[in-house]
Formats: C-alpha cells, structure tokens, sequence
C-alpha cells in the first residue's frame, strides 16, 4: 500500500483535480495553423541563433535555428512550409521575442525529417549532445535544457533517475496519456537517461489519481531494466523535483544546493518519452502533448500540437462557448495567463486551459488575520504571511535574508488557501525582481 | 470566437474559496448556543446587554470607517465577534451605559487605532472589558444569581442606571464560583459547573456548550487547536501539583477547568488569530502561557479570576513567540 511505504513531504495541498473531462481522451494529432509563430528562445538559457532566411523553404523537423552554446538548444521546424519573416513575435510575457514565421504548405504532411540515429549503446556525451541536438528542455514546464541536467559534473555520483509522473496540476492530462500511450518510448527514453547519467537505477513515481498508467508501466518494464514505479498519494505539488525526491527517497536537498549533489537526476515523463521517441530517428522536437481543457473548452482534449501553434487557431479548433475572459498555459497553479490569443504554445506549455468567468479579480483584499493556513500549506516550509507583510512594506532585504524568499519556487499553495485573499504569490514575485534590480544595479556601481 | 479583453493575473488561477467574513461567520454561528443560553439563564439582563454590546461596537466600527473616509468594515463580521465575545464577558446587570462605554472602546482603541481588523495586537473585547474592571471595579464584580424567577418579566435596575450613576442592585448578589473558592473556601458541584448552573458571566458558565462552539470551528479548522490544548494542559498539570501539595487551600483540576472564563477564553478569546502566534509550535506554546499565568493569577493574586489578563499579556508576547518560533525552512534542516 502507498500510503504505507512512503512518507509524504510536508504540508501542501489537495485542489480539486478536475482531470475527469480529458484523462481518458487518448491523443489526437493536432492540424496545422495557417501560420505558425516560432520564438528562438523557449528554453531557460540562450536564445537559439537562426540558420535560415525569409523566403526559405523548411521541411519539418529542419533545423531553423541552432544552439547558442552549451546553455542552449537548437529549434527545428514544426511544418514543412515557407519562413514568411524573422523578426520580433509575441509571447506569452506580453514582451516581443525574437523568433520566426512560418507558413506551412496547404499539403503539409505528418512526415518528418530523419536525422542521425542515436544507438542505444552510444557513449554518455554522444547521448548528450544528441539530446541537445534533439532540442529538448523540459517538457515539464520549466523548460530548463535537458542536456544540462544530465551532464554530471566531475566528482559528483548520481544513483537515481527520478522519472517525474506525478502532474499534480489540476486540468493536466498529458503525462498520464503519455504514459499510457508512449509507454515503450518512455523506457527507452530511460535507457539513454541511465547511459548518459551512469545512475543505477530509475524509479517512475506516479500519483495514485492515475492508477491505469501506473499498472500499465508496471506490467511493461522490459527485463533487465533497473526501474520500478511507485504509486503516491496524491497531493499538490509533488510535482515539484525537490518535493518528489523527499517523498520518494527520503532525501532533502539542502538549500541553494542541486539534486545531483545528492545522487538523483529528476525527468519529466513526457521528457523521458520524448529523448526515446526522437532519439532513435535522430529528429528535433516539432511538436508536444497538451492538455486544451477549461469550462469554456467545447472539445476538451489531450492533443499532439505542433510546437508554435498560435493560441487563437487551437480554441478555434476545438471551439468556445461563451465570451473568452482568461486563458492561461500551464495548470493553473502555476501556469501563466495569456496576455492576447496571437501568442504561440511553445516546448513548455503543457496546457491550454480557458475559461469565461474569471473571479479571482474581483474578490475583496483583507489584511492578514494570521490564521495561519499558508504557513500550513507551503511545501517549503516557509512564513508566506510574514514574507507577505513584509513585502507590503517592501522590506525585501529582510524577506530575503531572514524569510529565505529564495526558497520559494511560487507553486501558489499560499494564495490558494489564503483567506483574505492575499496575492502572496504575486507580492514574492515582485520582490524577486525587485531584489534582483538592486543587485544588478551594485554589481554596475561596483 | 469573441474578442473580449482578456484577464491577466498572476498565478495561482484558482483558491479554495476561503474566506475572512466566512470564518468569521463561522465563529459567530459557534457563539449562537452560547448566546441563547445565556438570555435563557440570565433573562432579560443578558439580553439587553448583549444587544447593546454588539450595537456599540458595530456603530463604533461603522463611525469610525465613515469618519476615516473607509469603506466600511463592518460587514466583514469580525466585530461582530467583537461585540458578542465582549457581551458575554460582562456580569449580568451591568449598567447598560457600561456597557457601552466598554463596547465603544473595545473598539475605538481595541482595534481601530491600530489599523482594524488583522492590526489589533490585542483581543478587541478583552481591552473594553480590561477597562470597565480598571474603571468599575465593583458593579464589574456584582454578580446575579441565574434562573431567578422573574428573570423574563423585569430588568434589573442596575441595568437601567443612569450614565454616570452607580448602580443599585435590588437582588442580592451571588458569589461566583472561583470568588466563593477563594474567599470562602466553598466548591462548587461539577455537574452544576459543566451545564452552566452557577452564576459569573453572561457567557462563561455552560462549559458544555462552549466545548461544542469550539469543536465545530476546529473541525471546520478554522480554529487552532493547540492553543486551548495548551491552556487546558498546563492547567491541568499546575492546578493538580497544586493541589496535591495543599488540598484544602488549593481547589482541584475539575473546579479549576471548569469555573470562570477558563472555558469561554479558552476556546474563543484566547483563539483571536489576529492577536494569537501563527505556527503550531507557537500557539502550544502561547497556549500554555496561558494556562500557567490563569492559575499563577488565580492562586495568588487578590482576584479571584485572571483569565482576560492572562489573555491580554499572551496577547502581547505572541510576536515574540512568532520570532522564535520560526518553521525552518526546507533544506535548511541540519
């Protein structure tokens, strides 16, 4: 029993799941837009540097843009079509990125380019670099370059892969259709991961909401492979690497410190299944799961969706009742809102969810009452009242250096509970930046 | 597809829709038996004062918005609470212009001078009764007996003295239970003490009924547990050491848990978020504080209660508990 073997991170919270209306929609194939709005940059790191011209013809899963070096990762193209214009395109910040346009020939096919395969028994760098090559960040949602992540660094030992299936965001389904519907690509996306990080063994931690992928996994572990499953109890945000690896190994990674300072790499599944899926064929990404769902969503769905689709072509797609009021990607824990639908889902965005009545606006502010349910609900054991009131004093020296504001990776655990209706999220997410302005600024004066 | 704006916030795009007039409601519900059996117990005594408790610190807290320039607050509940808590703190036949006076400045000087509600270093209510006790020692100390014949038919003259008159009290006054206990050396029967036979304050005397108020707002936790365990803990085990050393001057657990404002503080003015420490540590800690002074002040001093300054000081070193009492942040352990 799970519930048993182990013992849960602390505090946390349990939102309501609704991943009922899309968890057991298998995956379509998404058509492609008219015109697809490809951004260089969809990773954290340096933005990919452009290898074709306007007026150029692509076939999908070209190259269009290559990595920037090694804090980087290269862009293939999405659609075979004609590159209309490289310049500036929205994103999901409201700021204009550098990126490209593409208009993908009416007779666009799903037919993708082959590159050169990466063997099973490939070294541990060639892996890497074709992991690289293969433009994958984290599927996840942080889109941190997953090559990075798996290169150990010298006098490190990493003993685990943790293969991240928890997807405690609520709408979420993609993870869990993957699972069920890539299980082979997820294994042998294992295979490159234990090869290129020389851990022993992995383990797939799956929340207990999602009992079909877990038995599906389970029974189809090739032999020989050194991973197990593990089934958990649900609670939001397992999710979260440093959360998973307490639950599951009991470890804790210390402050300012790295998971692999501890012997464990963690991977999204739907990363896992994408490096056993492209590596074989030696192809980039061009496309990814995600979940469109949401009350104002007609045909909710789990699609395969090309990599720059815009916004307004997928709810077109799968149509809206009623007038559109937020729409945001990601879960809505996390997720950001969307600022205009002419902006395009990119390797990070795991969900389109949109709704027409947004309330969360319109509800009234109350001063803290201390009741204490944030200091409850923060995964990393933080003080969000204090930090809150704090950061209304815009004391945020102090919020840093006596509260840990660092820790704080903004799951939005706090705001969910608060009663009075607090940002807190909001409010640590302006004294982040603001702390970093005044970095910024005495690094110049120095 | 319509092209209406967009809403853009930051995340979490969701909440479990709690919220502060909800709990405050709640706490309100949790008082209502409390209330009812106090006008049950008391008459009209306790319904007037109760009523004219609640109705100035509401139009104190509605005033005093209107004269800031504020929306007002009032419909948040939480003075409500105020007003109700401060009701049943008061002796029955208190002088209604008391009890205003006591309301207004629970208010005034409880709460709005320091910025209203979440800004109140201490309980609103206990502030206005701390000062009727400091200004009106002896009618805050008069005492009726309950279940008196007449008690729905007439209003005790002392509750319809003149503002700025002494009252006069036409029953003769009944010793509380803990006044009784300590100049007397008299105990009182527990069953009387738990139904809330005895006579004390409007609202402190059915234990029962209290306990139920307090386990319908822990179990729709939106009250902390820890801090009447607290309480009730390090009353148990100083008053038993006490007693076990001197029985005859100092009473037993059961008198001491369940006389006075032990119970009623406990589980509703004690618990004040706004004026009680955040962390679980802190509260069992604050709650023990509590506890420890209630019998401190009980056993030795000249009063026979000392629930609402035992309250009132914990009140005042809750921050300092917050202070130390931080949650270690995760990493950070070892």
């Amino acid at each position: 029993m799970p519930w048993l073997k182990h013992t849960p991170f602390r505090h946390g919270i349990h939102p309501p799941e609704h991943k009922e209306d899309t968890a057991h929609l298998a995956i379509k194939q998404f058509p492609f837009a008219p015109l697809l709005i490809v951004p260089f940059s969809q990773h954290i790191g340096k933005p990919a540097i452009p290898v074709v011209k306007a007026h150029d013809e692509v076939i999908r899963g070209q190259l269009l843009a290559k990595a920037d070096g090694y804090m980087s990762v290269p862009i293939h193209a999405p659609a075979s079509g004609v590159v209309r214009k490289i310049g500036m395109v929205s994103s999901i910040t409201g700021a204009m990125v550098s990126g490209l346009y593409l208009e993908p020939f009416p007779a666009s096919t799903q037919e993708v380019l082959e590159g050169k395969p990466c063997p099973l028994d490939a070294s541990k760098e060639q892996i890497i670099t074709a992991i690289q090559n293969a433009g994958i960040a984290g599927l996840g949602g942080a889109a941190f370059p997953t090559h990075v992540k798996l290169n150990i660094p010298e006098g490190e030992q990493v003993d685990t892969i943790l293969i991240n299936g928890i997807e405690c965001e609520p709408y979420l389904t993609t993870d869990h259709r993957v699972m069920l519907e890539q299980t082979r690509d997820v294994f042998t996306g294992i295979r490159y991961l234990l090869k290129a990080t020389g851990a022993e063994r992995a383990i797939i931690g799956v929340e207990a909401n999602k009992p079909d992928a877990a038995l599906k996994l389970k029974e189809n572990i090739p032999n020989g492979l050194p991973a197990i499953v593990e089934v958990l109890n649900v609670k939001y945000p397992q999710g979260a690497e440093k959360m998973l690896i307490k639950t599951l190994l009991n470890r804790e990674v210390p402050a300012g410190a790295h998971s692999v300072e501890i012997g464990v790499v963690g991977v999204n599944v739907a990363t896992a299944a994408e490096i056993g899926r492209l590596l074989p064929h030696g192809r980039g990404i061009q496309e990814r799961v995600i979940t469109v769902g949401g009350a104002a969503v007609n045909q909710k769905g789990n699609y395969r969706i090309p990599i720059g689709t815009p916004l307004r072509f997928i709810l077109d797609t799968v149509g809206v009742t009623g007038a559109l009021n937020e729409v945001f990607l990601g879960g809505p824990m996390m997720g950001q809102s969307a600022p205009s639908l002419d902006i395009p889902i990119t390797k990070g965005t795991s969900g389109v969810i949109a709704f027409t009545d947004g309330k969360l606006m319109t509800r009234r502010c109350y001063h803290c009452i201390h009741c204490g349910r944030c200091v409850e609900a923060c995964p990393m054991l933080l003080n969000p009242s204090q930090l809150g009131l704090l950061a209304k004093k815009q004391h945020y020296e102090v919020m840093a250096d006596e509260y840990q504001l660092k820790e704080c990776f903004e799951c939005g655990a706090c705001s969910f509970v608060c009663p009075s209706h607090i940002p807190l999220v909001q409010y640590f997410r302006i004294a982040k930046a603001q702390l970093k302005k005044a970095q910024l600024k005495s690094v110049q004066a120095a | 597809m319509s092209n209406k704006t967009l809403q853009i916030h930051s995340s979490p795009h969701i909440s479990n829709g709690a919220s502060v007039d909800v709990i405050m409601r709640n706490v309100v519900y949790a008082l209502f038996p409390v209330v009812v059996f106090s006008i049950y117990a008391f008459g009209l005594a306790a319904f007037f004062t109760i009523i004219f408790a609640v109705l100035a610190c509401l139009l104190t807290e509605h005033l005093l918005c209107r004269w800031s320039k504020q929306t007002t607050t009032v419909n948040d509940w939480s003075v409500a609470i105020t007003g109700i808590i401060y009701g049943l703190t008061l002796p029955p036949g208190l002088p209604l212009w008391m009890t205003v006076v006591g309301g207004v400045l629970a208010v005034s000087l409880g709460k709005f001078i320091f910025g209203g509600l979440g800004c109140n270093p201490f309980n609103p209510a206990l502030v206005g009764r701390a000062f009727l006790q400091a200004a009106f020692p002896t009618a805050m100390t008069s005492w009726m007996a309950p279940f008196a014949s007449d008690r729905f038919t007439t209003i005790p003259t002392s509750t319809l003295a003149l503002p700025l008159f002494s009252p006069t009290y036409d029953s003769l006054s009944s010793a509380t239970p803990l006044a009784a206990m300590k100049f007397s050396q008299q105990s009182s029967e527990t069953v009387d003490l738990l139904l809330g036979l005895t006579s004390g304050s409007l609202g402190e005397t059915c234990s029962v009924l209290i306990l139920l108020g307090g386990l319908y707002l822990i179990v729709r936790n939106m009250m902390n547990w820890r801090i009447p365990a607290g309480i009730f803990i390090a009353v148990i085990l100083l008053s038993a050491v006490f007693h076990f050393i001197d029985p005859v001057r100092f009473p037993n657990v059961v008198f001491m848990l369940f006389t006075g404002g032990l119970m009623l503080g406990a589980m509703f003015m004690a618990t004040d978020m706004v004026a009680s420490p955040i962390t679980n540590v802190g509260c069992f800690i604050y709650g023990l504080l509590i506890g420890a002074l209630v019998v401190v002040i009980r056993l030795w001093s000249g009063m026979p209660e000392g629930v609402m300054y035992a309250i009132l000081f914990a009140n005042a070193v809750s921050p300092h508990i917050d202070r130390y009492f931080q949650p270690t942040p995760f990493g950070h352990q070892g």
